[in-house]
């Protein structure tokens, strides 16, 4: 008991300790460098509108299936003389707030599983980890499908499907956290200094879980992303004329034996998109956590 | 060992019980009348009601699930709402093509992964260790059916070396078959090797700093013999798990790879039958895809416990 408020002192140096960015940049050169080409990436798609030449949606069909590099058209243009890179640029508009709407969705609906599961044990425990498992059950696209296909296509089922895809992910990380984190000292001292619950939770486990859910959070925002994609191709997500990745591949596989790029830009772009998140981490689990440095 | 497996079988039946029900709601999720989709443009008042009372939509929703689940018991999953084909018999028509195509996406994972896994981990750090690193992320990055759309291209397209899609059973004629199977096996696979490239290489990793492997080297043993006999049996433990689950998710894989190679299996399927609006289809494919994924965890955790006596499940 005595020792209570240095416990209490050291969980709170534990969260509260900063480095400054070059220090960041210099210790961590593998985060620093993703986090950089992910914040390219959103920089693009917020700035489509001013950087992208040419109207991602108008329609020309004299200057139909222009080839890479043609005047005033960098990456071609589609079958009905559309920009392919303007629709490119547009397409990250797309994509990146899926992924960040999905990842926002399973996160709080996940994390708040996975708090009041941990936190209160017994059948509630119980009950919500089997409702978990359930969902785990589901390979993670079929669900996805399976929800799209059941609330109709769009890109806005097709977030909550994701979304709903990413829920049981979260729990089950932030149940494992607080089960963890309940046992330790700091939380035992807070908790006898006469912490209510709800003040343990958002004070106390809240801050000090936050590591591996970042983690994760950038690996899901690559699935995804993916998963978007993969629901467009589908035609279960975004919805003609909108400029999507996945839909730009589906329609472009069809130029193949003539027009590969129509098919290849769009696919280079999800990859690279996709890449850079899991590259993002990859690099952030190696730095947070040293002992999976394998 | 059998006390686990009950155990196991029992925690499955809530699970199990839960899924069915998500399973069932998911056709009550669906925004309109079922009946008017059954009926196109015949839809007098008298005609709804009779689909009502013949597919039990005119019962309370715990009653209809109660049917429904009855009838899924004896592997009745109803009939397809367009062609009015038992659902199970449309699903086990499509299974052989998308088993053959698991399979030998499956196998194909495997052979690059374990190679190139147990090749990254004994020279760790090396260059050839960062670019299978390398690999890895990018096998997971890039979309399979866009693996898919570049192997047409390059393979079939331009190189003319292979078909670009179609099915040929493999009794009807072997070659042709195997043929047809190289690309789409290669695009669905892909995405496995290299999760499989990564936990082969941590895994043997681990194993090659253990004692009994550093005794076989102090014996003199050459590198292949401890490499391959000594450590690679071990290390391939835990790729046991991912390849377990890969088994029992090859439905979802193939949802995607099936589309773009016109393969005729059971993901092309559930495509055709979600634009076609036919739910039952739909509904079945959903639950053939879930009882496999969870069939084999459970198989999963089993062979776990057979290969490595030391897991105790007490």
């Amino acid at each position: 008991m005595s020792n209570a408020p240095a416990l209490l002192a050291a969980g709170q140096h534990f969260r509260t300790a900063r480095i400054s960015g070059l220090a960041f940049v210099r210790q961590y050169p593998r985060v620093a460098a993703a986090a950089a080409f992910v914040g390219l990436l959103f920089l693009v798609a917020l700035l489509a509108p001013l950087i992208a030449p040419h109207d991602p949606l108008a329609v020309h069909p004299d200057d139909s299936y222009l080839p890479p590099l043609s005047p005033s058209h960098l990456l071609g243009t589609d079958e009905l003389g559309r920009d392919l890179f303007s629709r490119v640029l547009w397409g990250a508009r797309v994509s990146l707030p899926v992924a960040f709407v999905a990842v926002a969705v399973g996160l709080v609906a996940g994390g708040i599983i996975g708090l009041v599961s941990g936190y209160a044990g017994g059948t509630t425990d119980l009950l919500l980890m089997r409702f978990i498992d359930a969902l785990l059950a589901f390979p993670g696209l079929i669900l996805a499908i399976g929800l799209v296909a059941a609330l109709g296509p769009g890109l806005r089922n097709a977030m909550i499907a994701i979304g709903i895809v990413a829920i049981p992910i979260y729990a089950r990380l932030v149940r494992a956290q607080v089960l963890q984190l309940k046992q330790m000292e700091f939380i035992t001292a807070t908790r006898s200094l006469g912490a209510r619950p709800l003040r343990l939770v958002l004070r106390h486990i809240l801050p000090n879980l936050m590591n591996p859910v970042l983690v994760q959070v950038s690996l899901s925002a690559g699935f995804a992303i993916l998963a978007e994609a993969t629901l467009s191709f589908l035609g279960l997500g975004a919805q003609v004329p909108t400029p999507d990745w996945g839909q730009m591949i589906n329609s472009g596989r069809t130029f193949l034996n003539n027009d590969a790029w129509l098919a290849i830009v769009p696919g280079a772009a999800i990859s690279v998109t996709v890449f850079s998140f899991n590259w993002l981490g990859d690099a952030l689990r190696d730095a947070l956590d040293p002992r999976l440095r394998t | 060992m059998t006390t686990y497996v009950l155990r196991r079988l029992l925690l499955m039946l809530p699970v199990a019980f839960l899924v069915t029900v998500g399973v069932f709601m998911l056709i009550h999720l669906t925004p309109g009348d079922p009946a008017l989709i059954l009926l196109g443009e015949d839809r007098s008042p008298q005609a709804i009601a009779d689909i009502h009372k013949q597919l039990g939509l005119d019962k309370p929703i715990y009653v209809q699930y109660g049917l429904w689940l009855g009838r899924m018991a004896h592997g009745d999953l109803g009939r397809s709402i367009t062609t009015h084909q038992p659902v199970s018999a449309a699903i086990t028509e499509r299974l052989p093509a998308t088993l053959e195509l698991g399979i030998v996406a499956l196998l194909w994972s495997l052979a690059v992964a374990i190679p190139l896994g147990t090749i990254a981990a004994v020279r760790r750090g090396s260059a050839l260790d960062y670019l299978a690193s390398g690999i890895t992320v990018a096998g997971v990055s890039v979309p399979n059916f866009f693996i898919g759309v570049v192997l047409i291209f390059v393979l079939s397209v331009s190189l003319r070396l292979f078909p670009f899609g179609g099915y040929i059973p493999f009794a009807t004629n072997p070659i042709e078959s195997l043929r047809h199977v190289v690309l789409p096996a290669i695009a669905l696979g892909t995405a496995g090797a290299a999760i499989n490239m990564r936990f082969t290489r941590s895994s043997m990793i681990e194993v090659l700093n253990n004692d009994y492997v550093r005794t076989a080297w102090a014996k003199g043993a050459s590198w292949r013999r401890v490499v391959f006999i000594h450590a690679l049996k071990n290390a391939l433990i835990p790729v046991v798990t991912v390849v377990g689950l890969q088994i029992g998710g090859i439905i979802e894989g193939a949802v995607v790879t099936e589309t773009v190679f016109t393969w005729p299996g059971v993901g092309r399927l559930a495509v055709e039958s979600i634009a076609d609006r036919d739910y039952t289809i739909v509904q079945g494919i959903v639950l053939l895809a879930a009882f496999s994924y969870m069939f084999a965890n459970l198989l999963v955790d089993l062979v776990y416990a057979w290969l490595d006596p030391r897991i105790s499940y007490a």
